[in-house]
């Protein structure tokens, strides 16, 4: 039935989510992109999406940090148009997507002041669609209580601060362990009013928010061999959501390497296909087009689940899938970028294409 | 915002339950009066429908015909056009075209009035001297009946052809040759309304001009 009144309200902005879907990069553009020689070519290329009228002011020799940062306005501007037409259930829900980069930059703030950076700069690197009103009182903060008293208290965030209070001061561990308790704490309450919106749009949203709770999971998991995280701690920091939870997420806890994490993770149909061939032990330094990564799987995976949302209409899971692609859209410019600018020309094919 | 939500739908609860607990209370209440002063017969569901007058059931189908096709319609078109609305902002192309789904939702409005204008042709003064025959009432009742047929399978029709219309516009934006497929499952659903105006011609087929007992 919710097909009868759901366009009262977001029948517009549906229909405007959906065009800047039309407008993402396609196979043949990216197989263009690929094909560039220089900076210039590239920008030339991109001329013809979306990132264009972005572009076109900036001066001639583009470094990929200034892309990455037009792009990232075209998304935006993008974003707060939707958010500017929306009335209310939309509203609130395009409000929880913006919650994820505020645990982004509230973390990035705490540990760029740990540091002892600068505190323009560190602004200036934030995220523009999670920035509120009291971040550069963040700075000042040093440990936890006066961080909740002084700044997170009028944020959105100040529900999901709940269970970080027990930690005591900033370090680096502590930080880390903030950012998984918040985001952790934000998952489970977006879930939660996912569920409540009734479906589709719970069905559409679950099996996305439930593929995020397990990709955490996993990379919990494996980010915290060989660090000083207690396996108690390690469970805390479990999104209490996702196909895994909570048979294999108790499994997954006493997990010691990556043949155990394997070993879990093969026992699931939708993950069993996407660890074949995961070079598992070199995360990080993908080396080359062969060997794809754990984390590009859980790309292509993530890429995948939110293109199906697109396959269902009178849904709110359209404006996050839609996001999410496009996030993943600036990343693969940005490697094709990084590729083209640092002479890697080999590299270049390893992105996610999207459509 | 939970809490405070729970609370006013508790205290909704509440007050929905006393309403009907009095009305249960004070219909019983008459029933057992009216039984137990010997007047029991007068619960005669029977004799009070035939005591409506014809002309009531007849305009009420009128009423009802037109009314509901007009919010079949008018609903159709509030989902169809959003969306179009949204898609053409990327693809303006898709507006001219897809005006035939709004369109498909007026035509069912228009079988609403087409069929209240058949409708009321058959009502007709009666005097007071004549009074009511049985092939008024017969008249009356079809045009009620009919009428309601007509308007909620306008109804219907509107709203499933909106939501058609939706697909149609978002889909044609994506990819233009699927408009003409969506099209064609769209014709099909306009064509439920077409049902419901020949059960509403054949049920007031029969009936006579409101004529009295000549």
């Amino acid at each position: 039935m919710n097909e009868i009144y759901f366009n009262v309200d977001a029948g517009y902005l549906e229909g405007v989510v959906r065009g800047y879907r039309d407008g993402l990069i396609t196979a043949p553009q990216y197989l263009n992109l690929t094909q560039c020689e220089t900076m210039d070519d590239l920008r030339l290329q991109l001329a013809t999406t979306d990132y264009g009228a972005f572009l076109q002011n900036e001066p001639s020799p583009i470094s990929t940090s200034t892309l990455v940062a037009r792009c990232t306005d075209a998304l935006v501007a993008e974003f707060q148009y939707l958010q500017q037409n929306a009335a209310e259930p939309i509203s609130r829900f395009l409000d929880y997507i913006t919650y994820g980069y505020m645990i982004d930059n509230v973390i990035l703030l705490i540990t760029g002041t740990l540091h002892e950076r600068d505190t323009h700069d560190l602004l200036d690197k934030c995220h523009p669609l999670g920035l509120f009103d009291s971040m550069p009182a963040l700075c000042v903060a040093s440990t936890v209580q006066e961080l909740y008293s002084t700044v997170m208290v009028d944020s959105p965030l100040a529900g999901y601060f709940r269970e970080c209070l027990s930690a005591e001061d900033l370090n680096e561990l502590n930080i880390e362990i903030i950012r998984n308790t918040l985001y952790k704490a934000y998952l489970e309450d977006f879930y939660a009013y996912c569920q409540g919106l009734g479906e589709p749009t719970a069905s559409v949203m679950g099996e996305i928010l439930r593929f995020e709770a397990d990709r955490r999971t996993v990379n919990i998991t494996i980010n915290s061999f060989g660090t000083e995280l207690s396996k108690d701690d390690r469970t805390r920091l479990y999104p209490r959501l996702g196909n895994m939870y909570p048979e294999a997420q108790t499994r997954l806890a006493r997990a010691d390497d990556m043949d155990q994490v394997k070993a879990i993770l093969e026992q699931y149909s939708e993950y069993k296909s996407m660890i074949v061939g995961v070079s598992l032990h070199a995360p990080a330094d993908g080396d080359g087009r062969g060997a794809q990564s754990l984390e590009d799987r859980f790309f292509g995976k993530e890429v995948q689940l939110n293109k199906d949302a697109f396959e269902q209409q009178f849904h709110y899971g359209v404006f996050y899938s839609w996001l999410r692609l496009k996030e993943q859209e600036i990343r693969n410019v940005v490697w094709i970028a990084e590729c083209i600018s640092q002479q890697q020309k080999d590299k270049v094919g390893s992105y996610t294409a999207i459509y | 915002m939970g809490a405070a939500q729970t609370g006013y739908a508790g205290y909704a609860g509440y007050a929905r339950a006393a309403v009907a607990a009095t009305g249960i209370a004070l219909a019983a209440w008459a029933g057992l009066y009216l039984l137990l002063t010997g007047r029991g017969e007068r619960f005669n569901v029977g004799g009070y429908l035939l005591r409506i007058s014809p002309y009531l059931w007849g305009l009420y189908g009128i009423a009802l015909c037109i009314g509901l096709s007009v919010v079949g319609a008018s609903w159709g078109i509030l989902i169809a056009g959003s969306s179009i609305l949204g898609a053409a902002v990327r693809a303006p192309r898709i507006a001219t075209k897809n005006l035939i789904s709004i369109i498909f939702c007026e035509v069912v409005a228009i079988y609403g009035v087409i069929m209240a204008i058949v409708f009321s042709a058959k009502i007709a003064n009666v005097s007071a001297e004549s009074g009511f025959s049985r092939s008024d009432y017969y008249t009356g009742f079809s045009l009620f009946w009919g009428g309601l047929a007509v308007g909620v399978s306008n109804l219907i029709c509107g709203v499933a052809v909106g939501i058609n219309g939706s697909n149609a516009a978002v889909a044609d934006a994506h990819d233009q040759q699927l408009f003409v497929k969506i099209l064609v499952v769209e014709i099909f659903g306009s064509v439920i309304g077409l049902f419901g105006l020949i059960v509403g011609l054949l049920v007031t087929g029969k009936a006579e001009d409101f004529a009295g007992t000549a």
